[in-house]
């Protein structure tokens, strides 16, 4: 594959060693990555890191209670990990003060349906997206007449903006919409529970395969034919040559395309939030942290801060363990195939 | 070394912001109170409202400022979303936004607002005087016992019939139901309000509960009643019809439109929805109910009290962080005026709150609904008026829906329903 | 990998064959496949825009061609009656997402070429921050953001809606660009080096026109990312500076509470149109981007 860094090639290779820790080397390669990095850094620690502080301090801080002698709103203090526990533990607070399990219809109530509901539909969708997404991307690899009207035709979906998506799929998921006609059914797919998920699994697969399908190409692409000669030479069938030659060549890049999008599933709101407004049990996470905004802005931090921890996990796993490579360091694995 | 001094920085910069954000109030506890000197500023100032689709507001606006050249007003348009309108003036208040002067405030969001002592209590010197107005919408804007707002534009549930199939409408619920086999045997649905899950579902579902003779909270605003048999008597009308098929199945995805387009495509005998219909149905070139069809008030439990209505509409607000109250205070004098409230229904058919424009021959003879619609406001009961409206109205729409789906029964749903909103108002 | 490769560091590569099916069942599969893809891609597309044309009350009518067909959901679309105003929308995401563009491309290729070329204790950090910033839950960004732009007096303007976008897209574009900095053939920078050039000659003589293909497919990603951009660009946005995707979500039709379906499949229409151009003018950039990119040494 690539000439990549510290890549095997041995005393042919001019690329810069890291020098001993310490050395002048290092320092001018730190001194000049720090410059580099720096207007990246900056611009991202405004405007992410310092929500996210800022979002854990609420997180401690207690939702304005409503003074009985004034009528007024006041400011509730100091939380502990009250608003933690409200959301994991299910903990809502009656008038005389102790703690009971959350009613439902209560926000509380809803976080875990939500978080499961979010799981499902990331778990789904993202299986979904890579077969659909790895069999776009095997035959946009081959050469065919009207390629570039194929390339266009699976960039549409993906270029569409979400928000025109949204309506898009409300005005064809209608009761009298096009797909209940060409189905010939009279299914309510916003108004069921599974129609509605559904409706949204159907809906975010189809805009963002193209995008999994790009991203595959892009690793199909650097797989040269003569290995898949070479294996057909040694006899090897269609199928071996797929999950013995390409899946193992492509997995790099495929890890880290199911990383992004498993990440940003997680985080889905505006498809949902614009099709069926959450009901139906397809509230999801984000859903829910923009309706706790509505009542009490701390506890929705507390949320939101649930959920970051969520994603981070889930990306955690990927690296560790599915060795998602999102360092520069690529270590090819086509230097074990021989 | 370099390297730690751009981390370093970023940090630096970081904590900055936060004790810059910190340090400029993000706490609510705003005061109204003390005596300031906006209260008799004059200047330019900003109305906000949704979007004015009919455009009424860019007129009255521009009335005004011809003959205010020192006092103009601009008008900042929001979305036509009630939840992103309510967003958009939860943000600005709680930055303590002074360029929102004069608001638009949904009747529900009252409490919510003045609770959180965003809006300029309307008393001494800005003082507004609600005569002729009518008496639910004066409630509206009303939060311990002082006004908050001043009434501008109503609304009221209605009953729209098809005259062609029932001659007289009904007045109550089991006379609505018995008609139910004429829609049958033309092969329409028989009732359908709004029952998606959002807003209107808790307007239908209070109406429904208010109809049966029970409340939803007590007069205190924050103590749950709504577990209680007459309660369940009103929420089973909803439950029930929809069980046996007279509310059709596809209602539970209806919001306003969806019920509007069905009943002018000739598929519903009884619609409950907004004025606003009337005019649609009678002029839609795809409507197949144009004159063929009535307003009545909505069917009560019993013959001798009509149904009650939900009471919608909007005030206006004055925010307390206005800096030009006196200004504000006049402005909305001026869109309230007989004058104007006139033109909101001529131009914008929007109900006015003045009494005595619901008894103007000229207006009824353009808008035969008026006095129907006098009537639901006057027996309306305004959805709970409480400090944590969005908490409440999140408790009655997923249980009521559930109800009415079926997935729950009607009294599970309606003491789910209390516990739900016991805990909103009684909690942290 | 064969030992071509290794060696051929100074000569251009030969551009990789990509693999052909050899038999007649195969070629059935593809092209059903290929159908497959282009009604994928196509038919709600298609939907959309066969609707617009639609008249208002045949909004559901099910016929593959209008009956009646108008033009009047574009003239409403374009209009600017009852506070749309969705040509200024236009305007607006161009130039937000111009800018976006533009700076999140520039940010990036710094960072990627630290991360590709250089080395240095605080890598591994590095990497974990931008791969942190984008894991944020974007509505938790709402409210804290809110407040930093009215406490400073940004809300409405321009750079509050161009700013956290360039961070979205940074991390996107960062991480694009290093994988193709990765690939590029570096020693031929040196050998530019030790003929004379300083690291920043070589890297803009040698490295970037090499690079340029891969330039190319980034931004073209972070401008459809920044153009999509929904959430905190109604929430810091004023009427005079929202881009499409809020100028879409508010659409209203002349009544209240009417959701005018055939507007907004016009006004989708009009909105989709940039960026279909673009897309088809450079989908054989994109693609060779991708593929030039990633390429045997």
């Amino acid at each position: 594959m690539a000439v990549a860094a510290g890549s095997d090639t041995g005393s042919n290779q001019v690329q810069p060693k890291p020098g001993k820790i310490g050395t002048s080397e290092s320092q001018g390669q730190g001194k000049r990555a720090a410059l580099l990095v720096t207007p990246a850094v900056i611009l991202l620690t405004v405007v992410i890191v310092y929500p996210l502080i800022q979002g854990v301090l609420m997180s401690f801080q207690k939702d304005s209670g409503l003074d009985p002698a004034t009528g007024m709103f006041v400011a509730g203090g100091f939380a502990g990990i009250s608003n933690y526990t409200h959301w994991l533990l299910q903990q809502c607070p009656t008038p005389s003060g102790e703690m009971v399990s959350c009613p439902p219809g209560s926000l509380g109530a809803q976080f875990w349906p939500a978080f499961w509901v979010t799981i499902f539909f990331t778990v789904v969708t993202v299986i979904l997206e890579t077969v659909l997404g790895m069999w776009f991307a095997m035959i946009m690899n081959r050469k065919l007449r009207g390629r570039g009207l194929l390339r266009a035709a699976i960039l549409i979906p993906w270029a569409i903006p979400t928000a025109v998506t949204a309506k898009l799929a409300a005005f064809v998921f209608a009761f009298a919409g096009i797909v209940n006609a060409i189905l010939n059914t009279e299914i309510l797919w916003t108004g069921e529970e599974w129609p509605s998920r559904f409706a949204i699994i159907f809906t975010d697969v189809w805009k963002t395969t193209p995008f999994m399908a790009l991203l595959i190409l892009a690793g199909l692409q650097t797989i040269p034919a003569d290995v898949y000669e070479a294996a057909s030479m040694d006899g090897a069938t269609k199928w071996q040559q797929f999950t013995r030659v390409t899946l193992p060549l492509v997995r790099p890049a495929l890890i880290v395309a199911v990383m992004f999008r498993t990440l940003d599933v997680l985080r889905i709101y505006d498809l949902p939030a614009i099709l069926t407004g959450g009901a139906n049990g397809t509230t999801t996470l984000s859903i829910l942290v923009v309706d706790q905004i509505r009542q009490g802005f701390n506890s929705a931090a507390a949320l939101s801060t649930l959920t970051f921890l969520l994603v981070f996990f889930v990306a955690f796993l990927f690296i560790k363990f599915a060795g998602a490579n999102v360092t520069a360091d690529h270590q090819p694995k086509l230097e074990k195939v021989k | 070394m370099r390297a730690r001094k751009t981390i370093g920085a970023a940090l630096a910069t970081c904590a900055a912001l936060v004790l810059a954000a910190c340090s400029s109030g993000s706490t609510s506890s705003g005061g109204g109170g003390a005596a300031d000197s906006t209260q008799d500023a004059r200047g330019p100032i900003t109305y906000v409202q949704g979007k004015d689709n009919s455009n009424v507001v860019r007129p009255l606006i521009e009335k005004w400022n011809s003959s205010h050249p020192n006092e103009q007003v601009t008008f900042k348009e929001q979305t036509d979303q009630a939840d992103q309108q309510h967003d958009d003036l939860v943000q600005h208040f709680q930055a303590q936004d002074p360029s929102y002067d004069v608001v638009s405030v949904d009747v529900v969001w009252t409490a919510e607002f003045a609770a959180k002592g965003w809006l300029q209590a309307l008393t001494d010197k800005l003082k507004f005087d609600t005569a002729g107005m009518l008496e639910p919408t004066i409630k509206a804007a009303t939060y311990n016992n002082t006004l908050y707002a001043a009434p501008n534009t109503s609304d009221a549930g209605l009953l729209y019939y098809r005259t062609d199939l029932v001659p007289t409408p009904p007045a109550t619920w089991d006379e609505m139901i018995a008609d139910c086999p004429i829609a049958q045997q033309n092969g329409m649905g028989c009732y359908a309000g709004q029952f998606f899950q959002y807003e209107g579902l808790t307007v239908n579902a209070a109406e429904a509960i208010n109809t049966g003779g029970g409340e939803i909270v007590g007069p205190d605003g924050k103590t749950a009643t709504v577990d209680s048999a007459e309660s369940a008597k009103g929420l089973s009308l909803l439950a029930d019809n929809y069980a046996n098929g007279n509310i059709p199945k596809e209602a539970i995805t209806f919001k306003e439109e969806e019920s509007r387009l069905a009943f002018e495509s000739g598929k519903l005998l009884f619609l409950r929805n907004w004025p606003y219909v009337y005019k649609l149905a009678s002029t839609d070139s795809t409507s197949v109910v144009q004159g063929k069809f009535g307003v009545a008030p909505l069917p009560g439990l019993t013959a001798d009290k009509p149904g009650a209505s939900s009471l919608g509409g909007h005030s206006l607000g004055m925010s307390v962080y206005s800096k030009n109250k006196a200004t504000a205070l006049d402005f909305m004098k001026f869109i309230t005026n007989a004058e104007n409230e006139k033109f909101q229904l001529t131009q914008g058919s929007l109900a006015p709150v003045l009494g005595a424009l619901y008894d103007d021959p000229e207006l009824i003879a353009q808008f035969p609904y008026l006095p129907t619609l006098k009537i639901s406001i006057e027996n309306a009961i305004p959805r709970p008026v409480s400090p944590f409206y969005p908490a409440v109205t999140k408790a009655i729409q997923d249980n009521a829906y559930e109800a009415i789906q079926g997935t729950k029964s009607v009294q599970q749903a309606l003491t789910d329903m209390q516990a739900a909103i016991t805990s909103a108002t009684g909690g942290s | 990998m064969t030992a071509a490769p290794a060696t051929a560091s100074a000569a251009p590569s030969p551009k990789v064959e990509a693999y052909q099916p050899s038999h007649f069942w195969a070629n059935t599969r593809t092209y059903l496949g290929v159908a497959l893809i282009v009604i994928w891609g196509l038919a709600p597309a298609v939907w959309m825009v066969i609707t617009s044309f639609r008249p208002a009350d045949a909004t559901f009518e099910t016929t593959l061609w209008p009956t009646n067909p108008t033009l009047e959901n574009y003239r409403a679309a374009f209009s600017t009656d009852g506070g749309n105003n969705l040509p200024r929308a236009l305007l607006n995401s161009l130039f937000i997402s111009t800018t976006v563009t533009a700076i999140g491309l520039l940010f990036g290729v710094f960072a990627a070429y630290a991360l590709a070329r250089l080395n240095f204790r605080f890598k591994p950090i590095l990497v974990g921050f931008i791969l942190g910033a984008s894991m944020f839950p974007l509505v938790a960004l709402v409210t804290p953001l809110f407040q930093l732009f009215t406490n400073i007096g940004w809300m409405g303007t321009y750079q509050a809606l161009i700013i956290p976008n360039i961070s979205f897209v940074l991390p996107l574009t960062i991480y694009t660009l290093t994988a193709f900095f990765t690939e590029m053939p570096w020693d031929l920078e040196e050998a530019a080096r030790i003929d004379g050039c300083t690291q920043g000659q070589a890297f803009r003589k040698i490295i970037l026109p090499l690079a340029a293909p891969g330039l190319f497919t980034t931004a073209i990603l972070a401008f459809i990312a920044a153009w999509n951009e929904f959430l905190i660009a109604s929430q810091l946005s004023s009427a005079t500076t929202q881009p499409v995707t809020v100028a879409i979500a508010s659409f209203t039709g002349s009544i209240p509470r009417q959701e005018p379906y055939t507007t907004l499949m016009a006004a989708g229409t009009i909105v989709t149109v940039p960026l279909l151009i673009m897309v088809l003018l450079f989908q054989k950039r994109i693609v060779s981007g991708l593929t030039a990119g990633g390429v045997k040494g």
